[in-house]
């Protein structure tokens, strides 16, 4: 090798390109916020590490906001980006955060469950870092974030995770899934710490339902569903019959498997008098067979390939040259969340949670999910809360 | 921050130290010096708690 000197400082010059330029653009995505708009309903703000002191100073601690009525009644927990890169449930919870009013009971939403695995990435898979909504007042951008916590605020990955405490096998990336370390423990890893704090809500504010917001793949048969233990079945098919009736899509129920453990929908039930729930809507950008992953996709749903295993009946989900965009796959989870809170609240008067000021399906669909944001700059400062 | 964690991050440094030292004494690949810049970027960024 001639002049390694020189060769080698072109090299490194070229190293130092990419480490700043990657590097500056991950360091932004982690440290980015979302600013909130606290609506009318929102009544108080609490942290996470209120009910888990193990998360207190970590990523993973998060706020939970009370929207809390005037009449006592039941209360509801619920959460979203359980899963940070299904973002329809994480805008349903913002569209009812900022709008939600609460006229019985209490209604206690966690929009950013598993806060680590928004600040995460997924390079890998093309994921974008960030997605964008258009708004009356402008477009409002969130983070892309990943289904898993981010190595940095937990790691090393055991070989196995042997799940708490059923010591069922699991797989080694479960322990920074938070939809399988359910129902936690105050001591253990951090997604454990997570879930432990949201059981400590579920047992100390005796939260009535409990639901847990997500979005599946069209090529999984557990999609466009609401998973429901045996204590939550029957408010989940009323649910579910009552949308189909009344509002014209299909949310079947899925039974949740009583072998298969650490998932919300689960350990919730076994380990709490609470009733949980866990609402499922196709996103087709999670499939694996597919086009690039862009945020275009992200948002409309639509993809030449799936089109094609549609056509060839591999989806689980009806699947046409409309996709499925993002406007049905929220309002699926808002008019299915007010569908369980109603059915709860016929059954359990006594305990009901009226909430309104919540679109439904149709509006949704036709005004967009950006329509239900307010301006952050337009809106009191301590009422606005960066997530 | 656990224990095992910090000691995960001893290791990561140790081994970035393991490339930076083998980048500096290459004489002869250049193949072999682009690999050891390329292996230590996501290495320096887990150091610098980035990605």
């Amino acid at each position: 090798m001639k002049r390694p000197g020189i060769i080698k400082a072109v090299l490194i010059f070229i190293f130092l390109i990419f480490l700043v330029d990657g590097g500056l653009r991950l360091y932004r995505h982690r440290h980015f916020d979302v600013p909130v708009v606290a609506g009318p309903g929102v009544t108080r703000v609490a942290r996470l590490s209120d009910f888990g002191p193990g998360l207190k100073g970590t990523m993973a601690d998060t706020p939970v906001y009370f929207l809390e009525g005037t009449e006592p009644g039941g209360k509801a927990v619920l959460m979203s980006n359980t899963h940070a890169n299904e973002p329809e449930g994480f805008l349903a919870a913002l569209l009812m955060l900022e709008n939600a009013v609460v006229e019985k009971g209490t209604l206690i939403i966690i929009p950013e469950f598993n806060n680590s695995a928004s600040r995460n990435t997924r390079p890998g898979d093309g994921y974008p870092l960030y997605f964008e909504i258009p708004t009356d007042w402008g477009r409002k951008k969130f983070r892309m974030g990943n289904r898993d916590a981010s190595p940095l605020d937990q790691w090393p990955d055991p070989d196995v995770y042997i799940h708490y405490p059923d010591r069922q096998l699991l797989s080694y990336i479960d322990v920074r899934n938070v939809n399988r370390t359910w129902p936690g423990r105050p001591n253990g890893p951090l997604m454990e710490k997570v879930t432990f704090a949201a059981m400590e809500i579920m047992r100390r504010e005796k939260v009535d339902v409990a639901i847990d917001i997500h979005g599946a793949e069209t090529m999984f048969p557990v999609t466009n569903c609401i998973v429901a233990p045996e204590k939550s079945n029957r408010i989940a098919t009323m649910a579910s019959l009552t949308v189909k009736a009344k509002e014209g899509f299909d949310s079947h129920v899925e039974p949740s498997p009583i072998g298969f453990r650490g998932l919300s929908h689960r350990e919730i039930g076994d380990f709490s008098d609470t009733l949980p729930f866990l609402l499922e809507a196709p996103i087709p950008f999670l499939d694996q067979p597919t086009g690039p992953k862009t945020v275009k996709f992200l948002l409309d749903g639509k993809d030449p390939f799936l089109l094609n295993l549609a056509q060839k009946k591999k989806l689980f989900v009806s699947y046409d040259e409309s996709g499925w965009p993002l406007e049905k796959r929220v309002g699926q989870h808002c008019s299915v969340t007010l569908e369980i809170l109603s059915q709860y609240s016929k059954k359990k008067p006594e305990r009901s949670i009226l909430v309104r000021n919540v679109p439904r399906y149709a509006e949704i669909v036709q005004k967009g999910v950006g329509y239900y944001f307010h301006d952050p700059s337009e809106a009191e400062k301590d009422r606005v809360y960066p997530n | 921050m656990p224990f095992i964690m910090i000691l995960y991050y001893v290791i990561t440094v140790y081994l970035a130290f393991l490339l930076v030292w083998n980048f500096v004494h290459e004489k002869k690949k250049i193949e072999d010096l682009a690999q050891y810049l390329l292996v230590l970027i996501p290495l320096v960024l887990r150091i610098l708690r980035i990605k």
